[in-house]
């Protein structure tokens, strides 16, 4: 790639957080017409430069420019005013309002003031048309549609501003195979029209398909800006989380260590035609102790569906389940008390209480379950968070740091450890490592299967085979709100996986 | 063009023409043109004041002081004019103090990031309180502008007949209704409603929208106050009572969601003239007590947000199963 001239332009940037420092020192270049991947574990500071770069936090200094000329970003306006658009990881459109004014709004077509809402609706659909590929009905609120569509009509959003640069948070990571490829057309299409996009993603094939362009942070501080063709995936990771890659090679052998021995172990859950209509169909489904059972499929298959079933969050229509040796959990509470603890994928809406520290989101299941007139002591409190903190390695390690400071794989472990408080026999983990970094996705496998080691039954959910592979002693394989088929260690590999998941011939 | 968004405010439709109808069976004189009209003469203040709350409920927030700044104006007013001041002069001030109190609420609301609940609730009995350093008894209005007004009928073609106050309130009305579907204030009203964030993120002006509807809900209190005071010919510290609620309630039947970015101006004109209807209807029954306009209002506003549950919760579901 020729050395022209950057759009934009990034130097000795530092960012500031109580107790945190984000960035220190970093740069970033992005030139016309290349796609460029911003990479780093979770905590490196890629949320903090976005952030930055479309005004939402301000920098404590460093400077940055556009088109040579030196700008200050203070508010999102005046970054879509500088032609810096974003698409977020969390779709960041209003869900009560029409897919044609989510594109427009702001920008509506008027006359004397008055928004011409036939024309809008038509330019939206045109819009979706003829750059995403998409043909929606544009007057129906964006709610009634699925996330992934939700997320094209973001990015059309951006699109649609006259942007020069646009920036892509983890736009993949709830999109299926065909809808990430129809991305990455997009994609391509507006890189050879000159735009300049920044690309953020934690997955590596995605990375090397299609990025010109890396750029890597490690802790906050800049580690190296190279050419995607000259830097082979082991440097990348190695860079990324700067410890030996032994960490990572090690993982595969794990499960096949501790596979056997376990067919004969009690049966803790056991589930006969499970079903609930509209949701999932009927499915049978049994865990033994210390047994890692993964869930795989893809996106909307069913597999959270199934788990808010087993955990009562859902009421079953049909079937039978039982725990143990009691019958099935109704509400989410009978579950905790049957000894089933639940992560959501969501860690957002479902999880994590933004405004309170480690400390108490940690401890916040073990106060349910004690009762409230039974507090906990701050000491107790401090205790607690301070072993979890160290055993799985959350940082920073302050247990009075509030959590929305905290990377998204730290939020993660946070929630992990306050479902382990309550000390379960089976750990449900909807997609625990979504949208977190290659380091902190070891340490959580890694984790998962030291429990399983102590006896804990975990059900896996996962969106990346490979991982459920690694970890999982059996995969259930969902489609299409349907079990399709179960695999035992000896039988599991990718192929068959992956066969099993893409449906068409037997089943 | 029927659409399931457009379901809450076809049910208001429907109970209010329901209503309607069935009282026509049951009195004789109630089905009448006038009847209908009479609605909207008797409830042309909460309309006006109602409009404004529409708005304040779209965008995700509530304002409990309308009340207050009903009596609070009609105060203002009737002092004024007692001290001699041309209503000329008179009006456009309160109207301009209605909105500056709202916007001011409204700047704190935003900048200091608190709760609506609770700002608008200083509000409220800070402007209940200036009512009585103004006097604690009745300020009866004789200004001459102020009574032709009061008197002042409107006839249509047919004989019927109504109120400048009427008519002021369906020209708020249409403004509203224009603003809210046809205005970027309007849509950024209800954009801020579904996801603040995001409308932040999307870089639309929050603060402006945000200080403007709590503005637009001051500015319709204070006119609502006006056209109260016409209809009183008094100001007192007393009037419009526990008014916030009605507006409230009549947004809600009207099927606006309480957690807003979703509702229509249109319904809160049905939900005020349900509110209407079944006054009417208690008074035409003529045994019963007027409280039972109350019981009957707390009736139906449990049955609509059981049905905005419903509603929202069926969308929910759609959602899960996209």
């Amino acid at each position: 790639m020729e050395e022209g001239r950057p759009i934009l332009h990034m130097k000795d940037i530092h960012k500031q957080f109580p107790g945190v420092k984000a960035l220190s020192g970093v740069q970033f270049r992005l030139f016309p017409g290349e796609i460029h991947a911003l990479m780093g574990e979770n905590g490196a500071g890629k949320s903090t430069l976005i952030k930055v770069l479309t005004g939402v936090y301000s920098i404590d200094r460093g400077q940055v420019e556009m088109d040579q000329e030196r700008i200050s970003i203070q508010s999102p306006q005046e970054a879509q005013a500088a032609g810096i658009s974003t698409v977020y990881q969390e779709v960041n459109l209003c869900p009560n309002l029409s897919v044609a004014e989510n594109i427009y709004i702001g920008r509506e077509p008027r006359r004397f003031g008055r928004i011409l809402w036939k024309e809008l609706n038509s330019a939206a659909a045109k819009l979706l048309e003829e750059r995403m590929n998409l043909m929606i009905d544009v007057t129906k609120p964006l709610h009634s549609y699925p996330i992934a569509i939700q997320q094209l009509i973001a990015i059309a959003r951006a699109l649609n501003i006259s942007a020069k640069v646009l920036i892509l948070d983890e736009p993949t990571s709830s999109l299926d195979r065909v809808e990430v490829s129809q991305l990455f057309n997009v994609m391509n299409k507006l890189k050879s029209e000159g735009l300049a996009i920044l690309f953020v993603t934690h997955f590596l094939n995605q990375v090397y398909e299609i990025s010109d362009r890396i750029t890597i942070l490690r802790g906050g501080e800049f580690v190296g800006e190279y050419a995607a063709s000259a830097l082979s995936r082991i440097e990348l990771v190695s860079k990324m989380i700067g410890k030996e890659l032994e960490l990572l090679e090690e993982l595969p052998k794990m499960s096949s260590l501790d596979g056997n021995g376990k067919t004969g172990s009690e049966l803790l859950l056991e589930a006969k035609s499970l079903g609930r209509r509209g949701s999932i169909e009927p499915f049978d489904l049994s865990i033994r102790a210390g047994e890692i059972v993964g869930l795989a499929g893809l996106l909307g298959s069913g597999r959270t569906e199934a788990a808010r079933l087993l955990f009562g969050a859902d009421s079953p229509d049909q079937g039978s389940l039982k725990i143990g040796d009691k019958g099935s959990a109704h509400t989410p509470r009978q579950a905790i008390d049957n000894g089933i603890a639940f992560c959501s994928e969501d860690r957002k809406g479902e999880g994590i209480i933004d405004d309170l520290t480690i400390r108490e989101n940690i401890v916040l299941a073990m106060q349910a379950s004690q009762g409230w007139l039974r507090t906990i002591s701050k000491k107790k409190q401090s205790e607690i968070a301070e072993q979890f903190i160290e055993a799985l390695n959350i940082n920073p390690p302050n247990p009075d740091q509030l959590i929305k400071h905290l990377s998204g794989g730290n939020q993660q472990k946070v929630l992990l450890a306050r479902s382990l408080l309550t000390e379960p026999r089976l750990l449900i983990l909807d997609e625990p490592t979504r949208g977190i970094d290659i380091g902190a996705k070891a340490e959580i496998q890694k984790l998962v299967m030291s429990l399983s080691k102590k006896g804990m039954s975990v059900l896996f959910i996962s969106s990346e085979l490979e991982e459920v592979l690694r970890v999982s002693d059996r995969i259930a394989v969902m489609r299409d709100r349907k079990k399709v088929k179960e695999m035992t260690d000896g039988e599991m590999n990718e192929q068959l996986v992956m066969k099993a998941i893409a449906g068409g011939g037997e089943e | 063009m029927f659409k399931r968004q457009h379901l809450p405010i076809i049910v208001t439709l429907a109970l209010f023409v329901f209503m309607f109808i069935a009282g026509s069976f049951r009195y004789t004189g109630f089905f009448s043109t006038q009847v209908l009209l009479n609605l909207f003469i008797d409830n042309a203040f909460l309309l006006i004041v109602a409009i404004g709350m529409t708005f304040v409920i779209v965008s995700g927030g509530i304002d409990l002081s309308v009340g207050s700044v009903i009596a609070l104006t009609s105060m203002i007013s009737a002092s004024l004019l007692q001290e001699g001041w041309s209503p000329a002069a008179v009006i456009p001030l309160v109207l301009l103090l209605g909105s500056l109190f709202g916007s001011g609420m409204g700047a704190i609301i935003h900048y200091f990031k608190i709760q609506p609940f609770i700002v608008t609730l200083a509000g409220m009995f800070l402007a209940r309180g200036l009512c009585y350093v103004i006097s604690t008894n009745t300020i009866t209005i004789n200004n001459a502008f102020y009574t032709s007004v009061a008197q002042t009928k409107v006839y249509l073609p047919g004989g019927n007949f109504v109120s400048i106050s009427v008519i002021i309130a369906l020209l708020l009305f249409v403004l509203a209704f224009y603003a809210a579907h046809y205005t970027r204030f309007g849509r950024n009203t209800y954009a801020i409603g579904g996801n603040e964030q995001s409308a932040v993120l999307m870089g639309l002006p929050v603060a402006r929208t945000k200080i403007g509807v709590y503005l637009f809900s001051g500015f319709c209190s204070a006119l609502g106050g006006v056209v109260l005071t016409f209809y009183m010919l008094s100001g007192y510290g007393l009037h419009a009572i526990g008014m916030e609620l009605d507006a409230i309630a009549a947004v809600v039947i009207g099927g606006t969601l309480l957690t807003g970015g979703f509702g229509y101006v249109a319904g809160t004109l049905f939900g005020v003239l349900i509110q209407g209807a079944i006054q009417t209807i208690i008074s035409f029954e003529g045994t019963l007590s007027s409280w039972w306009t109350r019981i009957v209002i707390g009736l139906l506003l449990f049955l609509f947000i059981l049905l905005q549950r419903l509603f929202s919760s069926r969308q929910l579901l759609q959602k899960h199963r996209a």
